[in-house]
């Protein structure tokens, strides 16, 4: 599939209507139109799988560009993908710092597992993997993505495991984030269109809440302000598995497959 | 020894919503700002010694300054959350647990400077992060925080969620804002500078997540307070970021001019069994350091001082089992592969350097090679369009001052000699792979 000429068309784009008056509601968003370039670009990715012909033509007509103006700016971007994705977008972390700690070994076993090679797609259609660069989670390497949700501390078992519950359609929770949705429905997010989901999974994890929880031990608080602005101190409305420090679950390498309730942290 | 006033309030119960920040003091520095000057925030973030987070270090209150109030064109007010040099991990935690300390920080500082338009240029590989960034706006404007007469003020203000597309050079503030335009992603001639000439040529302010997530606590606070925390030109509390060979890796809010010994300390020191190699004091893009740099206070000056840079206090931990030149590869794969193209030295320079270093990792090589990537790297430092380049030499130059015997070893033992499994996670687990 890597030597198929692109973008190329099938002649059967889903751009429609809806799609149109949705890049216009975009464009409309910003004092100069042309900055919703970017989200207009994701919105196609989550109608068409990709960046088809008939995406960038659509940008141009909406925006007043030409079709090479808008394929210069989508080429130029890793995120924008010219041969379809699966249901799942799949990334391991190979910078340095993930790559030592064990992402190196991560890409290769899901290469073998999944008989793929770096951006391509399982023959389901399913899984694409990609290696990515350093996703800004670096305390929980080794990293992986799923459609852009984070996978923390993973081990080559935990990688397989979580690429065959996808291909099986067991749900899939990010330990830092929601149940895992299609990429195109992570791409319609990204367009700008929330999904509504941004109260599923917890503040953080282990390592976020690190230097909090020591500083909560032992009793270390920055000096009193001046209290010129502030309301009142804080209640205490700590959660219970704040306080009482490392959950077992926050275990290395457990993260990513313990499937997280957000039960603990729910407001009363 | 740590101070979490950033993080305060991420052990609360949903700290990202609107209700949980309120409960912790959330929107007062807002109304207390409402009822100062614009010039007199300004001010205030000038005399709390406020330093840019995003790496560079240059004071937010004096950079504020420079828009031009004169002209009668709008201004805009960017946030930099493209976060992607390597071992960078504060912003992204911080949007994740609480959205509301940027936003309110936002609304704070688009006021400062007088701007009806702010911008969250977030990268787009973190979909939750935009996710609760999106919803945090939402909220904020429905509680009144954004939109029209801001709490009766008369002070008008919209703020965009805008995702970005995978490219570490939008990080670069003027690639950012040709991203932000809706174009490719590459840096701008300087000047004009965007003070004077930024977003649609506009006065712009481009700030980290970091540095305007701290405004609130200044003016709730006040500039003393602020300037109580750190060293003489580095004030403040602010996120070091531990990753790697330690035993708890993971956020800690500290006073600026910390060691990282202390910091070890508190995350329970280097893996067990282990000893510390080398080390980033603020993401690749700073020369590595040592265990011989242990105690350098970790603010602007004293990292100066020991031949690296602060930059994004990312602390990365590569005990002994990690090799330097394989290390060194990765990133300067990474530095190519993020190269915008644009000018000359930086396009083909790391494109030669990715070419030379995987042929010594492979032992094909000799020492004369080393003085090649030298020589490379100077032609390329200083010599190209942006600080991406200079920031690709840093590993290569920082390497082969510390750790020229790896380099060589790589020669006589015709490849590399340490063994890959060994520095990683699931080797000490006793575990899998
Ligand atoms: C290649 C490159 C990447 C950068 N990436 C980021 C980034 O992801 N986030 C950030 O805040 N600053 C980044 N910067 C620094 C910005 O150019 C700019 O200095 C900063 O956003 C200014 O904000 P501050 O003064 O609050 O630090 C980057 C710089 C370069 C050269
Ligand atoms: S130094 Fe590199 S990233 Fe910066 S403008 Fe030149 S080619 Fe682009």
């Amino acid at each position: 599939m890597s030597d198929t000429t692109v973008p190329y068309s099938t002649g059967e784009t889903k751009l429609g209507d809806t799609t149109l008056a949705e890049m216009r509601e975009l464009a409309a968003r910003y004092p100069v139109g042309r900055s919703a370039l970017l989200p207009m670009l994701h919105l196609v990715q989550s109608v068409e799988g990709r960046i088809t012909p008939e995406g960038i033509e659509a940008c141009a007509d909406v925006l007043g560009l030409t079709g090479a103006e808008v394929s210069a700016v989508a080429t130029f971007y890793t995120m924008y993908k010219r041969r379809p994705v699966g249901d799942y977008h799949v990334g391991v972390c190979t910078n340095t710092l993930c790559a030592v700690m064990g992402g190196d070994l991560i890409f290769e076993r899901l290469k073998q597992h999944l008989d793929v090679g770096n951006d391509e797609t399982t023959e389901d259609g399913k899984i694409t993997l990609e290696h990515l660069e350093c996703n800004a989670a670096c305390d929980y390497a080794p990293v992986m993505m799923v459609n852009w949700e984070f996978f923390d501390d993973m081990t080559p078992e935990s990688a397989t495991q979580l690429v065959d519950d996808l291909r099986e359609g067991t749900e899939v929770k990010s330990p830092r984030g929601a149940t895992i949705c299609t990429w195109r429905e992570a791409e319609r997010v990204l367009a700008g269109f929330p999904d509504g989901r941004a109260d599923e999974g917890p503040t953080g994890g282990k390592a976020t809440l690190a230097g909090l929880r020591l500083a909560r031990e032992r009793n270390w608080k920055a000096p009193q302000g001046n209290h010129s602005g502030r309301a009142p101190e804080p209640e205490q409305t700590v959660s219970p598995d704040a306080a009482s420090g490392p959950r077992p679950e926050d275990q290395p390498g457990k993260e990513s497959q313990t499937v997280h309730t957000d039960d603990a942290r729910k407001e009363d | 020894m740590l101070t979490p006033v950033l993080s305060d309030n991420w052990d609360q119960i949903r700290s990202w919503q609107l209700a949980s920040y309120q409960r912790s003091g959330g929107y007062e520095a807002l109304k207390t700002a409402l009822r100062m000057q614009p010039a007199d925030v300004v001010t205030a973030v000038k005399d709390s010694g406020l330093r840019g987070r995003g790496g560079a270090g240059f004071p937010t209150g004096m950079k504020w300054s420079f828009i031009p109030q004169d002209n009668p064109k709008p201004k805009y007010l960017v946030v930099n959350a493209d976060e992607s040099e390597p071992g960078t991990c504060k912003d992204i935690p911080l949007m994740l647990a609480s959205p509301h300390t940027l936003v309110e920080g936002v609304i704070i500082s688009a006021y400062a400077i007088r701007a009806n338009t702010a911008f969250i240029y977030v990268r787009g590989e973190v979909l939750h992060v935009v996710r609760r960034l999106q919803q945090a706006v939402a909220e904020a404007r429905a509680a009144g925080f954004i939109g029209v007469d801001i709490l009766g003020s008369g002070y008008d203000l919209d703020v965009i969620v805008h995702a970005g597309a995978g490219a570490y050079i939008c990080g670069e503030e003027t690639a950012l804002l040709d991203s932000l335009e809706g174009r490719r992603g590459q840096p701008r001639l300087r000047p004009p500078f965007p003070a004077v000439a930024g977003l649609y040529g506009c006065p712009t302010v481009i700030n980290n997540v970091e540095s305007i997530a701290s405004v609130p606590s200044i003016i709730a606070n006040g500039p003393d307070w602020f300037a109580s925390m750190g060293t003489e030109k580095s004030k403040g509390p602010t996120i070091y970021s531990l990753s790697g060979h330690v035993t708890r890796p993971g956020q800690y809010e500290a006073p600026m001019g910390i060691t990282l010994r202390e910091l070890l300390d508190l995350a329970g020191g280097v893996r067990e069994g282990h000893t510390l190699k080398f080390w980033t004091p603020g993401g690749s893009s700073t020369p590595l350091l040592t265990a011989d740099h242990l105690d350098v206070p970790l603010d602007y000056e004293g990292v100066s001082g020991a031949g690296s840079l602060l930059g994004t206090k990312a602390l990365q931990i590569f005990d002994e089992t990690v090799c330097p030149v394989r290390a060194t590869l990765r990133w300067t794969e990474f530095y190519k592969h993020e190269s915008c193209g644009k000018c000359t030295p930086c396009r083909e320079g790391t494109w030669w350097l990715v070419q030379i270093l995987e042929r010594l990792e492979a032992g094909q090589g000799g020492e004369e090679d080393l003085e090649t990537l030298l020589d490379l790297s100077d032609n390329i430092t200083g010599r190209s369009f942006c600080a991406l380049a200079d920031g690709a030499t840093a590993p290569i130059t920082s390497s082969i001052q510390h750790f020229k015997d790896d380099y060589i070893a790589h020669f006589t033992n015709g490849g590399c000699p340490f063994d890959p499994m060994a520095s990683t996670v699931f080797a000490t687990a006793g575990a899998s792979a």
